[in-house]
């Protein structure tokens, strides 16, 4: 194994780690000897059970952060825990929102280069991260100083319990970071979407530019609703304002890997292939016969979005 | 209010990507036009600065072969100046050196407020804005969905997993923003004959005196295709398409 001591990030929702979480730390326990968790938000303790479970054996607690974005205190604490000599050989982290923040910050402090998008993690420390839409693998190693830190895109690897008991909790302090510290939440807002999350539906059916207006969007959002699916979206439509980020699915948005993607009125940018492709089967319905995302398409109809859909949805609720 | 738009001068994405067979890094030769993801934090900025009533707007690029052709794209929409570091040793740098490199030339602007996008088109790796925030002693604010600057606090929408985050910080500080945040200008005829008088000033690496030069901190050790998808059947709609979708998920049993 490459590395003794790996750590993963592991961030939580409502008192539950993330999906991704028992994704990277099952790859921690392919690659390194000993697995360890930082987690902050103040609830550590709640769920450190449900960690161990994936092999995690100690987990540093940075615990509330008094309303501050993640990036800056979480990577202080880290970054003191280093200085003190307890110093991991890889941190692991999800390419979220508050990872990257995270991440970035801390490759700054301890000046150390980061390996981020990454698909496949081998256990000499060979990371693998997809360009052009996909179609190539690029395999990178870190070099220098330890650790190396890593981001992963969600739904990488596949979640396997170790049957590990509840770890030991240390909390850790976040010292001073003075003005940098200075972003404050002051107010959370939690959208309300029915339905299975994008990233754990096992159908997602996007909507792209080929549904021609805003309004058009719910004959995705009915698809969706009777194939018990997530509506996801192309970044030309987030980018149009048609619907928010949180739909979006590609390079710049959420990896899925459902049983069944549909596309409707997609292209197939690489950019959002890149956040599809890896789904069992894919149905895509476009105008344009020479539309790329037919060229990885199983089920590729060539027809006018506004017909083939509305009918699609007639048959399905006459089922 | 002076603010700063990081921009990333690309490779036409409408043209095939390239790696450098023997640096195994993306091949940036050639004309390179402004990332779209940068044309919001322009905008954004102009607009930001035109509610201050006061102050101007800067670019700030890193390119090889003292490329311009992105910059004069945001400097007819608006933009006062660019500052442009270009340098042979700069070739395949990573995150990290590049974000050394922007916070040394953004140093010298001294701005209210950093806008660079979430992260670039072509390389994606989405971590600079936040390197740099750490190297200027910033705070940072990302995945801002709206903007707002009162007196000497930026209050931003934050995009989060469940939904949004109000989030402020005193200035001056970093913020990246989404596509969308803003509708970008198109430059006008008279922006862009006015683009071609404004200044772009030219630096190296030595001008921007960078500690300890540029470290190489990663090895690409291989590059290799993708596992490929297969094409399977296409139907061409001639009225009944959608049985043919229905059947196929009645055979994957999903109805």
């Amino acid at each position: 194994m490459a590395f003794d001591k790996v750590w993963v990030l592991a961030e939580a929702f409502e008192g539950k780690p993330l999906t991704v979480v028992n994704e990277l730390l099952t790859k921690a326990r392919e690659i390194g000897t000993t697995v360890e968790a930082v987690c902050f938000g103040g609830d550590a303790a709640s769920y450190a059970a449900d960690l161990g479970k994936f092999g995690v054996t100690k987990v540093y607690d940075v615990g509330d952060l008094g309303g501050a974005l993640p990036g800056v205190p979480v990577a202080s604490a880290i970054a003191a825990q280093i200085a003190e000599g307890n110093r991991p050989d890889a941190i692991l982290f999800a390419q979220s929102y508050d990872g990257r923040d995270i991440a970035g910050r801390l490759s700054a402090r301890l000046n150390l280069g980061v390996l981020t998008n990454l698909v496949g993690l081998a256990d000499d420390g060979t990371a693998e991260h997809a360009i052009f839409g996909g179609e190539t693998l690029v395999k990178a190693k870190l070099t220098g100083e330890r650790p190396y830190i890593f981001l992963v895109r969600p739904k990488s690897f596949a979640p396997e319990e170790s049957g590990g008991g509840a770890p030991e909790v240390t909390t850790i302090a976040a010292p001073d970071a003075g003005a940098t510290n200075g972003a404050k939440i002051s107010q959370r807002h939690v959208e309300e979407r029915t339905g299975p999350k994008l990233d754990e539906a096992p159908v997602v059916v996007s909507g792209g530019r080929g549904l021609g207006e805003a309004d058009k969007f719910e004959m995705v959002e009915e698809l969706a609703k009777l194939l018990k699916g997530a509506p996801g979206a192309s970044r030309a439509i987030v980018d149009a304002g048609w619907v928010p980020y949180a739909y979006q699915v590609g390079q710049t948005g959420k990896t899925v890997k459902p049983t069944i993607y549909i596309a409707v009125g997609i292209s197939g940018a690489t950019q959002h292939m890149v956040g599809m492709k890896g789904a069992k089967n894919i149905i895509a319905i476009n105008k344009d016969q020479e539309a790329p995302i037919f060229s990885i398409a199983d089920l590729g109809i060539v027809g006018d979005v506004h017909k083939v859909v509305p009918k699609l949805i007639e048959a399905l609720k006459g089922r | 209010m002076n603010v700063v738009v990081c921009v990333k001068q690309i490779p036409d994405p409408a043209s095939p990507g390239k790696l450098d067979p023997s640096t195994k890094t993306l091949v940036r030769e050639g004309k390179l036009v402004v990332d779209d993801s940068d044309m919001y934090g322009i905008e954004m900025a102009l607009q930001l600065v035109g509610t201050a009533g006061g102050g101007e707007v800067t670019l700030v690029s890193m390119a090889p072969n003292n490329e311009t052709a992105g910059l004069r794209t945001g400097l007819a929409m608006g933009a006062a100046k660019a500052i442009l570091v270009s340098d042979d040793s700069l070739k395949g740098a990573d995150a990290l050196t590049t974000a050394k490199v922007l916070a040394a030339a953004i140093k010298r602007v001294n701005p209210d407020l950093v806008i660079a996008a979430t992260e670039s088109t072509d390389g994606y790796t989405g971590t600079l804005p936040v390197q740099m925030a750490e190297l200027l002693g910033f705070p940072s604010i990302t995945f801002a969905k709206s903007v707002q600057v009162d007196g000497t606090t930026v209050k931003v929408d934050r995009q989060t997993e469940a939904g949004y985050d109000e989030v402020e910080c005193p200035l001056p500080a970093v913020v990246t923003v989404t596509a969308g945040v803003v509708e970008p200008r198109y430059p006008s005829f008279k922006g862009i004959m006015a683009a071609k008088g404004k200044p772009v000033e030219q630096l190296t690496v030595a001008d921007l005196g960078i500690d300890g030069g540029v470290a190489v901190t990663q090895e690409v050790t291989d590059v290799v295709a993708a596992e490929a998808r297969k094409a399977g059947e296409i139907v061409t709609d001639e009225g009944d398409a959608h049985e043919r979708i229905v059947q196929f998920l009645e055979q994957l049993k999903v109805i």
